[in-house]
């Protein structure tokens, strides 16, 4: 059990999970970012570690990471950064990011330090299913990290269930077919949402891309245990800022 | 056409695969479970062949160069793809594609580019089987190689600029990626060259292999032996090297020699040297060398030729390389286009810039009087005269 088990354990619904690049808008910023958004009330944080080809991400986070890449991030320094994260704070944190800087930093030395730290999953989202079993599946097992994966409206009813058995923590559902911070409309997802709703899966699931105000995450939350922000929160630390007043201000657009 | 394949999963040894992200799952699935058995199939290596000889005009001729030859004391023969419809070799995997995605019953076409000679392969395509496109290109190349942007709309395509990142063919393949994410069910994307995910690098290869299937012949005809000492090519992503390659990795004989973009020098900081410089990672899809920082950040790269200036190259020729079955080497700016103008003052034929590559190795060579050398002329330098007419002061 780890922090993400605990957190759906207790709570079922209306569950807000943040993502922000690590290092973004300045390199020290990170540490600060994941204690105001605890205090504010979030549940879960998404740690996004910065790469220099994105595929699956749109303008918004691209160009966070570009920032934070110039601004010194890579996972040795992130890992630097949050190895007293645990005195501080007990907010469920998953790192997020592509396989190629994490094959550069080694991938077993990957895993020991997020357990070290005390971080409690990862998103991969370029990692085939197939190597995650053979290369990753028995160690973050043994250690208790939890390993989320993704399906899209476009994962097949036998996928789904595949991935159901594999990923652990909660599912992440791809709300369109689109990369993040996109907006296309979520009310034409009502027929995908529903068909998941109905498969019964036995991890708990969380919508993400395209959340970004009370409105979507309410939407989102009526067909799934929560739902996840990253573009939009973005957006709001590079005109508001980073202090506790603009996290709570962002948290109370969605949360009023 | 099918002795040199990848596994099931799409490796060449360790590199190759398909790590995408589950956007991308669905689209890449597809394309794995269909691909063998359409392009495998009488029907479509009918239609793919007659029009590889009555659009593009193959077979292309293996010109022998009496020039090159006593020049470099050997005997030098050029395989003038440049000849091809639309002048390079792109278009062989263009019609190839064209043709998949029809029995697919694809409704758009995306594409990304480089120099631009894919773009323009996949808009002609598109246009003789009236299938609408989108062409990626980086806004650096868009200024660099201006006629093919032009052609391309000419043809009834849309160009979008790439503009994040060094804005050159990495980041134009990004965005037709993320293009792909946006519309996976009726969209189809021609990657041009021996990378991205599994299947395309084996199926880009068997699309190009038609080069080496004709030199084969070609030269049996001509020497009497169907096997070179040599096959230079030059390598960006591969497609041109594997399919001049493809028919005599077999042998035992025939030395592969792949040149690489040096740009102002292998260690000047300005370079595409993949395999000089790079470490294994992943890059678009595909697990294979690629120039990156020692966090994994992936490096822009520079080469004064567009179509060269990638930091990967294909899983295939990362595999070919580790096994010593092919040599890699490169060479610089200034020598690509010193052998530039000398082919198009000896022979009176302007190669590409990526071309001019492969030629530009030759001066480095130990050749014998009777060493057969094949090098593949992959591309007309049409579209580089902007930068001849600077660099020669014409």
């Amino acid at each position: 059990m780890n922090r993400i088990h605990n957190l759906f354990g207790r709570k079922k619904e209306n569950i807000l999970s943040i993502y922000f690049t690590a290092g973004y808008p300045s390199l020290d910023d990170t540490t600060q970012i994941i204690r105001h958004l605890d205090a504010a009330g979030v549940d879960l944080i998404e740690l996004g570690m910065p790469f220099s080809d994105p595929l699956a991400d749109g303008p918004v986070i691209q160009e966070s990471g570009q920032k934070a890449i110039q601004n010194g991030m890579s996972v040795k320094v992130l890992f630097e950064q949050l190895k007293d994260l645990r005195s501080s704070t007990e907010i469920p944190v998953i790192l997020m990011g592509y396989l190629n800087p994490i094959l550069q930093f080694g991938e077993e030395q990957f895993i020991e330090k997020c357990v070290g730290t005390g971080i409690d999953g990862v998103i991969i989202p370029d990692m085939p299913l197939p190597y995650y079993k053979e290369h990753w599946e028995q160690l973050c097992r043994k250690k208790g990290l939890s390993n989320i994966l993704l399906i899209t409206p476009e994962t097949t009813d036998s996928r789904i269930a595949e991935i159901d058995v594999n990923s652990d923590g909660f599912i992440y559902m791809v709300s369109s077919n689109s990369i993040t911070g996109s907006n296309k409309a979520m009310d034409l997802q009502k027929g995908y949402f529903e068909r998941i709703e109905k498969m019964e899966l036995r991890n708990p699931r969380l919508i993400g891309f395209g959340i970004h105000d009370q409105q979507s995450f309410d939407n989102a939350c009526s067909y799934s245990n929560g739902a996840i922000i990253g573009s939009a929160f973005i957006n709001h630390l590079s005109k508001e800022g980073t202090s506790a007043d603009s996290i709570q201000k962002f948290y109370k657009k969605i949360k009023p | 056409m099918q002795s040199f394949n990848p596994t099931e999963a799409g490796f060449y040894g360790e590199f190759g695969g398909a790590f995408v992200p589950e956007m991308l799952f669905p689209n890449v699935d597809e394309l794995q479970r269909e691909y063998r058995s359409i392009i495998h199939s009488d029907s479509f290596q009918e239609e793919f062949r007659a029009l590889l000889k009555d659009y593009v005009g193959r077979p292309t001729p293996l010109f022998y160069s009496a020039n090159l030859s006593s020049e470099f004391n050997a005997q030098i023969y050029l395989k003038r793809e440049d000849l091809n419809h639309t002048g390079a070799h792109k278009i062989n995997n263009t019609v190839g594609q064209i043709l998949l995605a029809k029995r697919l019953n694809k409704k758009h076409i995306i594409a990304e580019t480089g120099a631009g000679q894919h773009g323009v392969a996949t808009a002609t395509a598109c246009a003789l089987m009236g299938i609408g496109c989108t062409i990626f290109m980086g806004e650096v190349d868009i200024e660099r190689q201006m006629p093919n942007v032009e052609r391309m709309k000419l043809l009834g395509a849309k160009v979008v600029p790439a503009t994040s990142g060094s804005r050159t063919l990495k980041d134009a393949t990004n965005e037709a990626i993320r293009e792909w994410i946006n519309n996976p069910v009726d969209t189809h994307y021609i990657i041009g060259s021996v990378v991205g995910p599994h299947p395309y690098p084996d199926m880009v290869s068997k699309f190009q292999s038609v080069i080496s299937e004709e030199i084969k012949a070609q030269l049996k005809e001509k020497t009497g032996s169907s096997e070179p000492d040599y096959i230079l090519a030059c390598l960006g992503g591969g497609s041109n090297a594997i399919g001049a390659f493809y028919h005599f990795i077999d042998n035992g004989k025939t030395k592969l020699i792949a040149v690489e973009a040096g740009g102002e020098g292998v260690h000047s900081g300005r370079t595409a040297a993949t395999i000089a410089l790079g470490r294994k990672g992943i890059i678009h899809g595909s697990k294979t060398y690629l120039i990156q920082t020692d966090d994994g950040q992936i490096t822009e790269p520079h080469s004064i030729s567009a179509g060269l200036d990638y930091p990967g190259i294909g899983p295939v020729h990362a595999y070919l390389h580790d096994t010593g079955r092919a040599q890699v080497v490169s060479v610089t700016d200034a020598e690509a286009l010193d052998a530039a103008f000398q082919l198009s003052r000896k022979d009176g034929i302007i190669p590409a810039l990526e071309s001019a590559h492969a030629l530009a190795y030759l001066p480095k060579m130990k050749l014998r009087k009777d060493d057969v050398v094949v090098v593949n002329l992959s591309g007309r330098g049409d579209k580089d005269m902007m930068t001849y007419k600077k660099h020669f002061e014409l």
